[in-house]
């Protein structure tokens, strides 16, 4: 089986489905000659042409918007938000509009479409703060969207095509930092990963940690570390928001009593709070120890300068630290 | 005053509009004696705005052009095919309406087979979706026309900037109708551009921008009819600007005291454009007195019938809050199906 990084799992995604169904087009800011800013597109409109690959104007309300409008008329657009960081502009498209059409219309009008989305940042990326910035927790807010985030490239293009398939919106969140460095074999041709269920990457004893991103592999590193010191970490991969997984949550929680939640997104109201929220709710009483949450801290972004870049992001060496703590707790 | 026969128009095609006209009239001073009475929460007019909304829908072919209308326009959808019972059901937010089966205020017109697609509160943003809906059209090689209308508040919103820049870029099949009723809510169209007419924008976009008399429903369909054939054969989108004048207040819950002269609304009454359609007709020799009283009583009784089917269907049931979130059911059931 091939070796692919993480962003060549979304490019086969795409390609795969735009060939095998002629209702999917990708919209975005430089998706078309260029193949995207991250070549996601690459080759795409060689092979599908300028009607399904389209070079959008500078506005991202209109291409999420324009987005909707295909959806509603029979197409399954894939819209690319260039970086997260500027999903904003389109934020009232996507709310009041993607989310909420098929509710308000009490199921008269779906709006079959993925929304992709680079996020993130850490050391080395240099985004500063308009090209780093995790923006998840604000959509896994809305009723009406579905919300993934896949770490893997097997998951990547697995989820991608589900979500392509998907009848309802569908937010698509990809680490920039992940698109390379990760790899993994993934199979050619076609298969789906179903868009909810998280993912135990790996079972131990002593404490949970839940991660989603660049951080999950960051948090695996540190799992791989701490089994060298006889603590042994149950790792689980969230690769869904919304829908949330709590039933995996809750029985990996009553697993160890001990858990760790580490996003790379400001703590306050994060996704870091509503996994402690479940696992408060659901699985209290086989607690050892309180809930621990490792995340970016509250300002608002990863600056552009190395020593920012450093300090805002956990990496695995404090995942280990925060992970130790909660063993000897 | 007898171009309609150039256009292509019937007296039979007069008199449907005009009853049109009518209907979406009586319809709406029944919804406020309904408010005003207490049986019904919320009221947002099209009064003043008919000759404008029939005048653009009866250019458009039903089940096949799209429309996505807001919240006044429901001499257009009364056009596309919707009926008094529905729009009454909606009205009283009844589990049965079409629109939203209850979730949405009046005048939030959804109507799938009718190509009427649901709108939001949030002005503007169905431009946008006008766009891509025309777009999705051509790439399959259709002649499908999308109407899509606002009012010059909403003109002012950038999504109707970014639609139009669509539009203009891919010559797209949709009309922009500005239904310029000269306020929103209470302030003035001079506080919400400098310039005269929102229709001079289309220049910048690069298709034809027209302002018609929104009082008069041929001067309205001539237009359109332009735009529709325009549009039609592949030449791009129009930006058409109906000139009319709310004669109501915003809403049900505005006092309009505040913002304009009693004067000046009387002055507007007197134009009225139901009131003007009816006398040209009766000019033109289309229509007399007993035909117009014959139609009104026709009419009202379809607005009775209306009412009473619409006050005695029954609300949604509670469960129903948690239906219909999602199209495709989340594998993991958490798709809001469980009562919390």
């Amino acid at each position: 089986m091939p070796e692919k990084t993480l962003i060549e799992a979304i490019h086969d995604a795409m390609d795969e489905e735009m060939a095998r169904d002629p209702s999917v087009v990708l919209l975005g800011e430089d998706v078309g000659l260029r193949g995207g800013v991250f070549r996601a597109s690459a080759g795409l409109i060689e092979k599908y042409g300028e009607a399904r690959v389209i070079d959008t104007p500078l506005a991202e309300s209109s291409i999420a918007g324009v987005a909707i409008g295909m959806a509603l008329n029979g197409l399954r657009p894939i819209a690319e938000m260039q970086f997260a960081d500027f999903s904003f502009p389109a934020f009232n498209q996507i709310q009041s509009e993607a989310a909420r059409m098929y509710y308000r219309s009490n199921g008269g009008w779906k709006v079959p479409m993925v929304v992709r989305m680079p996020y993130g940042g850490g050391p080395g990326v240099h985004g500063a703060l308009y090209h780093s910035q995790s923006v998840e927790a604000f959509y896994a807010h809305i009723p009406g969207l579905k919300v993934v985030l896949p770490s893997f490239p097997y998951d990547a293009k697995g989820m991608l095509k589900a979500a392509i398939r998907d009848d309802d919106p569908v937010i698509f969140l990809e680490h920039k930092k992940a698109y390379r460095s990760v790899r993994q074999e993934v199979p050619d041709g076609d298969y789906t990963v179903p868009l909810g269920p998280a993912e135990v990457r790996r079972e131990g004893r002593h404490v949970t940690i839940y991660s989603y991103g660049f951080l999950l592999h960051e948090s695996l590193r540190a799992a791989e570390q701490l089994k060298g010191e006889g603590i042994e970490c149950t790792v689980v991969d969230v690769r869904s928001l919304k829908p949330l997984d709590k039933k995996t949550i809750v029985e990996a929680a009553k697993l160890t009593g001990r858990v760790l939640i580490v996003h790379e997104d400001n703590v306050s109201f994060g996704a870091g709070a509503e996994i402690a929220a479940v696992i408060a709710e659901e699985a209290l009483f086989h607690l050892d120890a309180p809930v621990r949450r490792l995340c970016g801290p509250d300002v608002p972004g990863i600056g552009f300068n190395h020593v920012y870049e450093v300090e805002f992001t956990p990496d695995a060496a404090r995942i280990a630290a925060a992970a130790r703590e909660l063993a000897r707790y | 005053m007898s171009d309609w026969k150039k256009l292509g128009l019937t007296a039979e095609d007069l008199v449907g509009m005009y009853r049109t006209m009518l209907l979406a009239r009586r319809l709406d001073e029944r919804q406020w004696v309904m408010n005003r009475m207490g049986k019904a929460p919320f009221v947002i007019s099209c009064q003043g705005h008919e000759a404008a909304q029939v005048g653009c829908a009866w250019a458009l072919e039903r089940g096949k052009d799209f429309t996505l209308p807001y919240y006044r326009d429901l001499g257009v959808v009364l056009t596309m095919g919707m009926t008094p019972r529905e729009v009454m059901l909606d009205f009283f937010g009844r589990a049965e309406g079409p629109s939203s089966g209850g979730r949405q205020m009046p005048g939030h017109y959804s109507h799938p087979r009718l190509r009427i697609v649901s709108q939001s509160s949030t002005v503007a943003v169905q431009a946008v979706h006008a766009a891509g809906i025309g777009y999705a059209a051509r790439l399959r090689g259709e002649d499908t026309v999308v109407y899509t209308s606002f009012g010059e508040g909403a003109a002012q919103q950038g999504d109707i900037h970014e639609a139009m820049n669509w539009a203009g870029i891919y010559k797209l099949p949709v009309i922009f109708v500005c239904q310029n009723n000269k306020y929103a809510i209470s302030v003035s169209a001079s506080k919400q551009m400098a310039i005269e007419n929102v229709a001079d924008r289309a220049a910048g976009y690069g298709f034809p921008g027209v302002t018609v008399d929104g009082r008069d429903p041929i001067a309205v369909y001539a237009a359109m009819k332009r735009a529709v054939e325009r549009a039609r054969a592949g030449e791009g989108a129009t930006l058409i600007e109906a000139k009319v004048y709310r004669l109501t207040p915003h809403s049900s819950d505005d006092d309009d005291r505040s913002y304009r002269s009693r004067e000046e609304v009387e002055a507007e009454r007197k134009r009225d454009p139901v009131l003007l359609f009816a006398e040209r007709l009766k000019k033109e020799g289309v229509l007399d007195d007993e035909r117009l009283a014959a139609l009104d009583a026709e009419v009202r009784r379809e607005v009775d019938d209306a009412t009473e089917y619409a006050e005695k269907a029954p609300d949604p049931r509670p469960e129903d809050l948690y239906a219909r979130l999602y199209a495709t059911e989340p594998v993991i059931g958490q798709g809001g199906g469980a009562r919390a």
